[in-house]
């Protein structure tokens, strides 16, 4: 793993904390969708919250999408865990909800988590050629 | 009600979540390291070779429906309720899906990991 790929890594927890945070935010402006007016999520989308959490989302998809490129799915997923650590952080800071003591205590189990994947290796080879090589990909572009 | 309804939309949101977590990273891989990609063949070879890719939008498509669900979701519980209640079980759908379609090496770490997390994140939901 090289420094741009931890920066990946990093970018992909960033922008998915940030961006579900600006979501929360603006659903709650925009109240409640009832089960019968699904169509009015639709409606929410014009809460600017809405649209600059969909703006962050999106720049998680392309980071997200960068990050498998790499590596696979089992390492990508818990080593971004560390995201729902800063949702917490923005929970209390920004959202102003409660954070009770065993919410602390998940956020410590999430951490050792990332700690125990973060440690090793990023990709499975797949000897059968399954993992893209750029020169056996080389013809195709 | 709100609870069953939120749960439901927990459900949908874990299930499609991870039927587009496995098919972007499908995509991904037969793609390749997109840095290494840019640098041979330029910025805009490695966009056009990213969106020629039928299994990608296959993958945003699944993730679509669970950014809706999920939005649903957020407007009747709290986002410390919504989001770490549908990730906790979508670690575990994933690492599934990663070992048996994706057939990535899910060893005693990252098992061990996931469970962590998942773990972690069902605390925080259930406190």
């Amino acid at each position: 793993m090289t420094l741009r790929k931890y920066l990946v890594i990093l970018s992909v927890v960033f922008f998915g904390s940030i961006g579900d945070a600006l979501l929360a935010r603006g659903m709650k402006h925009a109240g409640g969708i009832d089960i019968h007016h699904l169509a009015n999520v639709f409606s929410a989308l014009a809460n600017p919250f809405v649209i600059a959490g969909i703006f962050f989302l999106l720049a998680f998809m392309f980071s997200y999408m960068t990050a498998l490129s790499f590596a696979d799915l089992t390492y990508v997923l818990p080593a971004t865990a560390i995201s729902y650590v800063v949702m917490v952080l923005l929970s209390i800071f920004w959202l102003h909800e409660h954070v009770s003591p065993q919410r602390w205590v998940g956020v410590g189990f999430i951490v050792i988590g990332v700690g125990v994947v973060a440690g090793g290796p990023s990709r499975t080879e797949h000897h059968s050629g399954r993992v893209a090589d750029p020169k056996a990909v080389e013809e195709r572009v | 009600m709100r609870t069953f309804y939120t749960w439901f939309c927990i459900f949908t949101t874990v299930c499609t979540a991870a039927a587009g977590d496995v098919l972007v990273a499908l995509a991904m891989r037969r793609i390749g390291d997109l840095g290494d990609l840019r640098r041979r063949y330029g910025f805009f070879a490695t966009i056009m070779r990213v969106v020629s890719s039928g299994v990608l939008f296959g993958g945003v498509f699944f993730m679509a429906v669970a950014f809706f669900s999920n939005l649903i979701g957020l407007s009747w519980a709290d986002l410390s309720v919504v989001g770490p209640a549908s990730a906790a079980l979508t670690f575990v759908t994933n690492a599934l899906g990663a070992k048996f379609f994706l057939h990535e090496n899910v060893d005693r770490r990252r098992w061990l990991a996931t469970l962590f997390v998942c773990f972690g994140v069902l605390l925080l939901t259930w406190s």
